[in-house]
């Protein structure tokens, strides 16, 4: 027994040793999360979203002087605030986690197709609460986009129907949880979050690395694949449903808001800066850093080639989704199989590389 | 045939199997809480809509809530194991609790858990409980001082071949030459202290896998030989110990390394149940054994070695089984389970399937998730005969749901060691018209890649 108790005396000598030795040469040897962390939260994530912000305070105070004085120029003012502030939204839609998840901020924000009946009863009895389940499909872009775009044939029958004191406040209620969300989740980042997101820089699967990650992957399958392509060009149905597209009722948007979803992936999974040049850490540089070759090529040149090839197909589409379904669906399809194709690398080839878990899968392996 | 019946008549002190029925025993309670514990019992058994069953046991599956009562059987017979109480009752209990609950889902299939099948099984024929057990005290007949030697050789032989079969299946190309997969693994622990940074280090990659490799394949020859022993059990705790650090590998390098302290010599598993009936504080008389030899002999016994050579043979041939079928063992997994093929491969996968009406010829994507928990999907994704059961599940439930003879489809990409992700299944069949068997599938698309080797 003594000579086991020696044993063990002796390994933990023998770890010890083996420690003191490698410390001073290869320390700065290794990958720093904490630099990736901080390009994603100072440079990408947390302008993406003060953005967001300044562009839903604009919608804010354009719905205000609409609902003041409800005329065409105003509604056409108020829609042009309306897209500025969809498309800002793209840059932050890949981040649901921390503030925004708690808020379920995307589905607020963006679930459609919009529920019409919904909205239209939500209108007549002024009676509803914005932040319950049920009302997710009645607020929002898409509900914004049935209240300025889809009431009425043309814009004079729009702006008459606010005349009208439940339609004005509809409105108004439904920019003003748009506003206090935008202004919760900013506030959020600038208020400590960051410090701890920053600070949660291992490799568990709470981490922020793989949290970020799994988030940025789940965005671009769920919501810019499946929502904006698959499900319209019937992808996971029997025929395809048209009426599914995003901005269904201004139609000719919903190309410019996937191309602009793609932007943000493409940005983000290298590091780039929002809104500005020069760029930072990444998931390009993470890849390169672990040597994640693939077929003699780095995998992070794949994944980008892939991104242009999408931007490529995605740009044969016409400006109105509902237009392109109709008269040439297999566009559609093709954009849906090449954001596939860099689907596949992302949340395979990539996640594999870096080790990141998909999602919460716990339990041994061996 | 003269030296065999000499060598079964050896005898050894029956303190070692002893100690190891009690370190085995505990062990496995520990385990058994630890899995509770963490609620995976739930997550894992109850929670999930469907289960991936073995091929021939089809029946074996979770229970509903009745399947906490067969962890709780399992956990109460690993106890009266360790401790000998109505021993042979208890192994037999034990082995086939635990055996159900292994093949309830393949989900969370480890090679640890088939190898605590196997002693399982075995122990149930061994004379564990002949020394330092309830049993034995109990009943002064039934307890004895020397043990045949086989009993315990039997025990270090399978232990050997887990051991020397892992170190046999890592003499391929892949592990020696691209040192994959721990060029993958190994980066991920770069906040590890100390050695952390040294872990993306290419020729690290490589230490670690020959390392590795030459381990396995000597180090139970290193644990025989009395003059490298000790030195063996510090390489087999190093090990372990590192392999813990590294990777989630839950028990299982404590099961092999308590399972390691079979090869010492019988004064020290003496000495260990001394200071635990010490700490008892039970006087000596646990350790005097009415009988000094247990003799085994007659047609019981026969019948008992019949068994138990048909089952060591079937132990070394088994794993040889991949040789049977075409194409590259990592690529189909026919014959990779139940062959010590541990921790050799960085596979992952992405599979979608989509379901055709046939006569509308209609079809539309499957939503995954709405069937499979994230584990299961991740498992399915890239295992061949994971994703056929899966594609007879999305059949019979939209048969149900009104589709006529629903067709099955997937889209399956999966990368292997590195390799860019390659299209796994021939996207054209209809996985709902074909049955598993011990066939080849004939619809996974080739690996076109070589790795060499075992």
């Amino acid at each position: 027994m003594k000579k086991i108790i020696a044993l063990f005396g002796f390994i933990a000598v023998l770890i010890a040793c083996s420690s003191s030795d490698n410390e001073g040469e290869v320390a700065n040897n290794n990958y720093d999360r904490t630099t990736l962390l901080t390009n994603w939260a100072d440079n990408i994530i947390i302008p993406a979203y003060e953005n967001y912000q300044s562009k839903v305070n604009t919608l804010s105070a354009e719905a205000a002087a609409f609902t003041a004085l409800p005329t065409v120029l105003n509604l056409q003012t108020l829609r042009v605030s309306w897209l500025e502030a969809y498309k800002a939204y793209q840059y932050v839609a890949l981040y649901n986690f921390g503030k925004a998840q708690d808020i379920s901020f995307k589905e607020i924000t963006n679930t459609y197709p919009a529920n019409i009946v919904g909205i239209d009863e939500n209108i007549a009895t002024g009676t509803y609460n914005l932040t319950l389940f049920p009302q997710y499909a009645r607020q929002g872009f898409p509900g914004l986009d049935y209240l300025i775009n889809g009431l009425g044939a043309n814009d004079t029958e729009i702006a008459a129907l606010y005349a009208t004191a439940n339609h004005k406040n509809y409105l108004s209620a439904v920019v003003a949880k748009m506003k206090s969300n935008a202004d919760a989740i900013v506030a959020d980042w600038n208020g400590g979050y960051r410090e701890s997101y920053i600070s949660n820089n291992g490799t568990s699967v709470s981490s922020s690395v793989s949290k970020t990650t799994n988030s940025f992957v789940k965005s671009f399958e769920r919501d810019i694949r499946s929502g904006k392509v698959g499900f319209p060009a019937g992808m996971f149905s029997e025929a395809p449903r048209p009426t599914d597209v995003e901005a269904y009722y201004k139609k000719d948007v919903s190309k410019v808001l996937l191309a602009t979803s793609v932007a943000a992936a493409k940005e983000f999974f290298n590091g780039k800066y929002f809104n500005a040049s020069g760029s930072g850490e990444g998931l390009k540089s993470y890849l390169d850093y672990v040597n994640a070759v693939r077929d003699g090529q780095k995998l992070s040149d794949i994944i980008n080639t892939q991104f242009a090839l999408v931007e490529t197909t995605n740009n044969l589409l016409n400006d109105n989704f509902i237009t392109q379904i109709n008269t040439d669906n297999q566009k559609m399809i093709n954009a849906y199989t090449t954001m596939q194709q860099n689907l596949i690398y992302l949340k395979l080839d990539m996640m594999q590389a870096l080790n990141i878990t998909i999602d919460y899968v716990d339990g041994d392996g061996d | 045939m003269n030296r065999i019946k000499n060598y079964l008549n050896t005898y050894s002190e029956a303190s070692t199997l002893a100690f190891f029925r009690l370190a085995f025993g505990f062990m496995m309670l520990f385990s058994l809480i630890r899995f509770a514990a963490y609620g995976w019992i739930e997550k894992f058994y109850i929670f999930p809509q469907y289960h991936f069953t073995y091929y021939g046991f089809d029946w074996v599956k979770p229970i509903g809530n009745y399947t906490y009562l067969v962890f709780l059987i399992c956990g109460i017979s690993a106890l009266f194991f360790a401790i000998g109480y109505k021993y042979k009752f208890s192994a037999v209990i034990f082995f086939l609790s635990f055996t159900f609950i292994e093949l309830m889902d393949k989900t969370t299939y480890l090679n640890h858990y088939y190898f605590i099948s196997i002693i399982a099984f075995v122990m149930i024929f061994l004379p564990a409980n002949a020394y330092f057990s309830v049993d034995a005290n109990q009943n002064r007949q039934k307890s004895f001082q020397k043990i045949p030697s086989w009993t315990i050789d039997i025990l270090k032989l399978l232990l050997g071949i887990v051991y020397f079969y892992a170190g046999l299946a890592k003499l391929n190309s892949d592990w020696l030459f691209k040192a994959m997969p721990l060029k993958i693994w190994l980066p991920n622990n770069l906040n590890f202290p100390v050695i952390g940074p040294l872990l993306n280090e290419n020729w690290v990659h490589f230490a670690f896998s020959w390392t590795g490799a030459v381990y396995d394949l000597t180090i139970v020859f290193l644990l025989l030989y009395k003059r490298t022993r000790i030195f063996a059990f510090i390489l087999v705790v190093v090990f372990h110990l590192l392999t813990k650090i590294l990777f989630p590998i839950g028990v299982f390098p404590y099961v092999m390394i308590v399972s390691s302290l079979l090869f010492f010599d019988s004064s020290f598993h003496q000495k260990s149940l001394e200071i635990i009936a010490k700490f008892f504080k039970s006087g000596k008389s646990v350790f005097s054994s009415a009988n000094d030899k247990l003799i085994m002999k007659g047609n019981f016994f026969k019948i008992k070695m019949g068994i138990l050579t048909a089952f060591v043979c079937f132990q070394l041939l088994f794993p040889f089984r991949y040789l049977c079928y075409p194409g590259e063992l990592f690529w189909t997994e026919e014959g990779f389970r139940f062959s010590w093929r541990v921790m050799l491969m960085e596979k992952a996968g992405y599979t979608q399937f989509t379901v055709t009406d046939a006569k509308t010829k209609k079809s539309f994507h499957v939503n995954n998730s709405h069937f499979l928990t994230a584990f299961q999907e991740k498992q399915m994704a890239f295992q061949p005969d994971f994703i056929l059961q899966y594609a007879h599940i999305l059949h019979d439930f939209y048969q149900k749901q009104g589709i006529n003879d629903p067709e099955v489809r997937a889209e399956s990409y999966v990368a292997l060691n590195g390799r860019l992700s390659k299209l796994y299944i021939d996207k054209t069949i209809d996985l709902a018209k074909d049955h598993e068997s011990f066939q080849h599938k004939t619809w996974l698309l080739p690996f076109q890649d070589d790795i060499k080797g075992f």
